[in-house]
C-alpha cells in the first residue's frame, strides 16, 4: 500500500512545520547560474551554502550541528533565494541575511566575520584578512577558513586571492571563484 | 538504529501514513490528520531516544490523530459500541501490549488496535504479510499466555 501523497499535502506541512518553529534546520535547493545550489537556513539565521547539493550527506552534517530536525522548507529560505537571484542578476551588492555561525569555532569565526567587510567587487589576499583578524602571520589558517567557509557567496571568500593576486583556490571550484569576480565587475589576474 | 534527520523520516514514512489515514477517515480529512500527525511528530523528535520502529511510532501517532479527528466529528467508533469501557480499542491494547517484543506488539496494536490489514502492517513493519500475520498470532497467544498466568 504506497498511496502517494498528494503535492499540494507535502507542501503545505512543510511550509506549517516552518511556520510553527518546529525546525532546527529548514533547506532547500535554488537555482543559480553557477548550478543547483543547497541552502539551509536556522532561526537564528543562514547557516550552510553548498555548491555541492547532495541532501543526504548536508542533511547528516546539518543535523550533527544544529538538531535532527532537518527539512526541506522551501518557503523558509525564500528571503535567501530572492536576495541570491537579486545578486546573481545585478541588482544587489550586500545581502541583508543573517547568518548563523554557532558551529564555527574561534578563529576561524573572527576569520568569517571580517571576511563579511570586504567589498562587492573588490579582493583582498590571505594574509591581509588574517592580519585584520588579529592574527598576522595566520594566513594558511585563513586559507582553512575559507576552504571550510559554511556560507561562500554570501560569506564572499571568492574575494580572498593569494598575495601575487592569482585566484588560487575556491571551494566551489576556480571556474565558479571566477565567475564571482568577474560578476562583480573586479579585477582579475590577466 | 541511529536517529535519521527528520527528512529522512519523513521520506521515508509519508506513503503509509497517508495511506492509513485516507482508509480510516476519508481523503479531506486525511489530509489535515496527516499533517498534524508529522507536527507532532515533529514536536516529539528531540525526545526520542533511538531510531528503531519509527514506522510503528508514527503509525501509533497517527491513529491517535484519526481517533481525534473521529471525535470531533461525533461519528461512533464501530468497534467501540455497546462497550462500557469509555477508552478506545487502540488505547487498551497499546497498555496491555506494553510488555511484548517490539514487532509483535507493532503487529498486535496495528491488527486488532488500528484495524489494519497484514498487507499494510508487513508495510508498516518492513516485512511479509505472512511474517505480520504470524507476529500478530504469537503476540497474541503471548498476551492470552500471560493471561492466564
Amino acid at each position: 500500500m504506497s498511496t502517494s501523497v498528494p503535492i499540494a499535502l507535502d507542501e503545505r506541512f512543510r511550509a506549517a512545520a516552518a511556520a510553527e518553529g518546529l525546525l532546527d534546520v529548514a533547506y532547500d535547493v535554488v537555482d543559480s547560474p553557477l548550478g543547483p545550489l543547497f541552502v539551509a537556513a536556522t532561526e537564528r539565521g543562514l547557516c550552510r551554502i553548498s555548491f555541492d547539493p547532495e541532501p543526504d550527506r548536508l542533511e547528516e552534517l546539518l543535523a550533527r550541528a544544529f538538531g535532527r530536525r532537518v527539512l526541506r522548507a522551501p518557503r523558509a529560505v525564500d528571503d535567501v533565494r530572492r536576495e541570491l537571484d537579486d545578486y546573481f542578476e545585478g541588482r544587489r551588492q550586500d545581502f541583508d541575511l543573517r547568518v548563523d555561525l554557532t558551529a564555527v569555532g574561534g578563529f576561524h569565526r573572527d576569520v568569517l566575520t571580517e571576511l563579511a567587510r570586504v567589498p562587492y567587487g573588490r579582493t583582498t589576499t590571505y594574509g591581509e584578512l588574517a592580519a585584520r583578524s588579529g592574527r598576522p602571520r595566520a594566513a594558511r589558517a585563513v586559507g582553512t577558513a575559507m576552504n571550510r567557509n559554511p556560507i561562500p557567496i554570501v560569506l564572499p571568500c571568492h574575494r580572498v586571492v593569494g598575495a601575487s593576486g592569482k585566484l588560487v583556490g575556491y571551494g566551489g571550484g576556480l571556474p565558479r571563484k571566477e565567475a564571482l569576480l568577474r560578476l562583480e565587475g573586479a579585477t582579475l589576474p590577466s | 538504529m541511529t536517529i535519521p534527520p527528520f527528512e529522512r523520516f519523513y521520506e521515508e514514512h509519508r506513503g503509509i501514513v497517508f495511506a492509513v489515514l485516507a482508509r480510516r477517515l476519508g481523503r479531506p480529512a486525511a489530509e489535515d490528520a496527516f499533517q498534524e500527525t508529522f507536527l507532532r511528530a515533529l514536536r516529539a523528535y528531540p525526545r526520542l531516544e533511538h531510531g528503531d520502529h519509527l514506522r510503528a511510532w508514527v503509525l501509533t501517532i497517527a491513529g491517535r490523530v484519526a481517533i481525534d479527528a473521529l471525535r470531533r466529528k461525533e461519528v461512533p467508533l464501530a468497534r467501540d459500541e455497546g462497550r462500557t469501557d469509555e477508552r478506545p480499542v487502540y488505547a487498551q491494547l497499546e497498555h496491555l501490549a506494553d510488555g511484548l517484543p517490539p514487532t509483535e506488539r507493532a503487529a498486535v496494536v496495528l491488527r486488532y488496535g488500528y484495524d489494519l490489514e497484514y498487507a499494510d502492517i508487513a508495510d508498516a513493519l518492513g516485512s511479509t504479510p505472512d511474517a505480520a500475520r504470524q507476529a500478530a498470532s504469537s503476540g497474541v497467544r503471548r498476551l492470552r499466555r500471560k493471561e492466564t498466568q
